[in-house]
């Protein structure tokens, strides 16, 4: 077996007073689709931020590659190649497809002295990227971002993700605003990027969407990892009960039971919002 | 922009292939709007106040206007697409002013020095201005508000201090005052020209360079715009400093115009470049803007300031036709956005 991409060991995360995280040990492979599960304020975009380098661990450690890693602002994360994509894909709704995909680098070329903005180059890979991943509605560069549907300005990040070289993809809920078709636009360009071998993040509140693409299933209660299986494992229902948090609080107990036991029986603190249905 | 517009409707573009697509772009610039404010307030003074409104005189009275103005909205308005405000340039364009007066005027140094002098008030406000908006997070319509009563408060006390008066006269040798504040064909003021040359490079940085992406980028969302790699806070303070430098120039060129330079004065350019930059089409928010906009805005609001004269109205009816401009130009624009926002490229069925 080969090294894991992205590895997190014990990784704990607490604001001042307040435990979001506890102890999450996980492991994500290239060429595979993990699904990021669990009820609202479970610790989802707080456990992703962390990985993108837009918090720190307060104790435990990352690993890329086998190596330890620490970020100290996202842009650490994302020269190793972690690139993380919003609920809205393209987050400057009034620039257009070929200068947005290039922002922070953009492609130059040189008029006598003057070093010029390549809008031609900008718009041509923009555009090719995009096709590239199936979505060939996308042809002119021009066009405003704000103008794409959601769909379509998902799959232009995620395009642009892998075009500058991601190695490690995280959608924080991608699929949320998007309709039936819109969203299996989305999936398939998930499906697309792990067969180039990327290790893509998913997070979402529909089972659906996860059994669709799914490799690997992590639940995420109260900032515990309460449950981490393979694609087969479990069946719908069960995955359902877990993220509705059903069978999951009988996990829970026997989870609080081992931290106690490991933490001279101190329960773990409650996260903020402590609303496990 | 929760709800994405549609983009499988019909093209909003044009039946035609290639005149109708070119149309459709031109509908799709940030200056669409401003293009037709223009048209429609120059007929309407052609109109009213006929022959005079078009002879040279009456083309210098709103360019001359113009030049001052736009050399101060042109990076007021990169400041807004970079979602910034400066109102200090009020206060700079008097402090630069008696800066030089006083310097040149006053103690009797090279002009050289006053001007140096001067534009280096400009950067430093400018700067202090960035550091102050990165620093404490206060929006810079506060940050630059307090700036600007501290400027004033400044250049009122150490004018009185150093010269025990409000106002000081200066005499510019004859090299500067023809570069910076002579009339050319004994109307057309010189700084029409620098208005131009401002103009030509904040367009070219503005729409041809990285930079000019980056300032697009930190407009439409900051944080973004740093994670993916832009220096926002370098990017802050250079803005800042450009339009301290611009309102500088403006104040320097004023004081060589008039020979003179007083505490007050400057006021009115706040508002006024606000009002040139909105009605060219730049989004109060950020993220939106063409710098051929900016200086269209100006032109239509200088005609409208200046044209009134030339009617038999009375002139305070001009700020009323530059309120309802103003508000038909945001609206206006927010229809020519949309539809670049829902343009999509025609289908090929
Ligand atoms: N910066 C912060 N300071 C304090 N508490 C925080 C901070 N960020 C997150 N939290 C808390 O951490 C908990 C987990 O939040 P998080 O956003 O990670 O949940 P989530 O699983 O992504 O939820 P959702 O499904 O609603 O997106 C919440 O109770 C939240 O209030
Ligand atoms: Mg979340």
């Amino acid at each position: 077996m080969t090294e894991p991409v992205l590895e997190l060991r014990n990784v704990n995360k607490s604001f001042g007073p307040i435990d979001v995280l506890h102890d999450i040990n996980l492991t994500i492979n290239a060429g595979e689709v993990l699904c990021l599960l669990g009820d609202n304020g479970a610790g989802k975009s707080t456990l992703i931020r962390t990985l993108a380098g837009v918090h720190k661990p307060t104790t435990g450690q990352m690993f890329m590659d086998g190596e330890a890693v620490s970020f100290d602002k996202p842009k650490d994360a994302a020269d190793r190649g972690i690139a993380t994509v919003h609920q809205f894909g393209g987050t400057f709704p009034l620039m257009t497809i070929g200068r947005s995909f290039f922002v922070g680098c953009e492609p130059t070329r040189k008029i006598g002295p003057f070093k010029v903005f390549d809008r031609k180059t900008a718009n041509e890979t923009a555009v090719k990227a995009v096709q590239e991943f199936g979505i060939t509605r996308i042809d002119d560069g021009d066009r405003l971002i704000g103008g794409l549907s959601g769909g379509e300005r998902q799959s232009l990040a995620i395009a642009r993700a892998v075009h500058f070289g991601a190695r490690v993809l995280i959608l924080d809920e991608p699929t949320a605003a998007l309709g039936v078709k819109q969203a299996s636009h989305v999936l398939r360009i998930v499906l697309e990027a792990r067969k180039r071998g990327i290790a893509v993040i998913f997070i979402t509140h529909q089972v659906t969407h996860a059994m669709a693409v799914g490799d690997h299933f992590a639940v995420l209660i109260r900032g515990a990892v309460a449950a981490n299986f393979m694609r087969g494992e479990k069946s719908r229902e069960e995955i359902t009960d877990l993220m509705a948090g059903g069978e999951a609080l009988a996990d829970l107990d026997t989870a609080m039971e081992d931290y106690k036991d490991s933490h001279d029986g101190h329960p773990p603190q409650p996260a903020s919002r402590a609303t496990v249905a | 922009m929760a709800t994405a517009a549609r983009t499988d409707t019909a093209a909003t573009g044009a039946p035609g292939k290639t005149g109708g697509r070119s149309l459709g772009a031109l509908i799709r610039r940030p200056e669409a709007g401003s293009v037709l404010g223009l048209v429609a307030v120059f007929a309407f003074f052609t109109l009213v106040s006929g022959q005079i409104f078009v002879s040279p005189a009456g083309f210098a009275s709103w360019l001359n206007v113009a030049a001052e103005i736009g050399i101060v909205a042109l990076p007021i308005g990169l400041l807004m697409i970079a979602g910034e405000l400066d109102l200090s340039i009020g206060a700079v364009i008097p402090a630069a002013s008696l800066s030089f007066a006083i310097v040149s005027g006053h103690y009797d140094m090279p002009e050289v020095i006053g001007v140096a002098v001067a534009l280096g008030v400009g950067l430093l406000v400018g700067a202090v201005n960035g550091f102050l908006v990165l620093r404490t997070g206060v929006p810079s319509l506060i940050v630059t508000i307090g700036t600007m009563f501290a400027v004033m408060g400044l250049t009122l006390g150490l004018s009185v201090l150093l010269t025990g008066s409000t106002s000081t006269n200066v005499v510019p040798a004859p090299v500067w005052k023809a570069i910076f504040g002579t009339f050319i064909g004994g109307m057309f003021q010189v700084t029409i020209f620098w208005w131009i040359a401002f103009a030509a490079v904040i367009a070219y940085v503005l729409h041809v360079t990285p930079f000019g992406n980056w300032i697009f980028a930190m407009g439409g969302d900051k944080t973004s715009a740093r994670n993916a790699g832009i220096p926002t806070e370098r990017l802050t303070i250079t803005l800042f400093m450009v339009s301290g430098f611009a309102a500088a120039f403006v104040g320097v060129s004023q004081a060589m115009v008039y020979q003179s330079a007083q505490v007050a004065g400057g006021q009115a350019f706040i508002f006024n470049s606000i009002m040139c930059v909105v009605i060219g089409g730049v989004l109060l928010t950020g993220g939106f803007g063409s710098v051929v906009g900016i200086v269209l805005g100006t032109i239509t609001f200088s005609m409208v300031n200046q044209g009134i004269y030339f009617t038999g109205f009375d002139p305070n009816l001009g700020s009323v036709i530059i309120g309802a401009l103003l508000l038909l130009a945001v609206l206006m624009n927010d229809t020519f956005r949309q539809m670049a926002l829902s343009y999509s490229t025609k289908k090929k069925s």
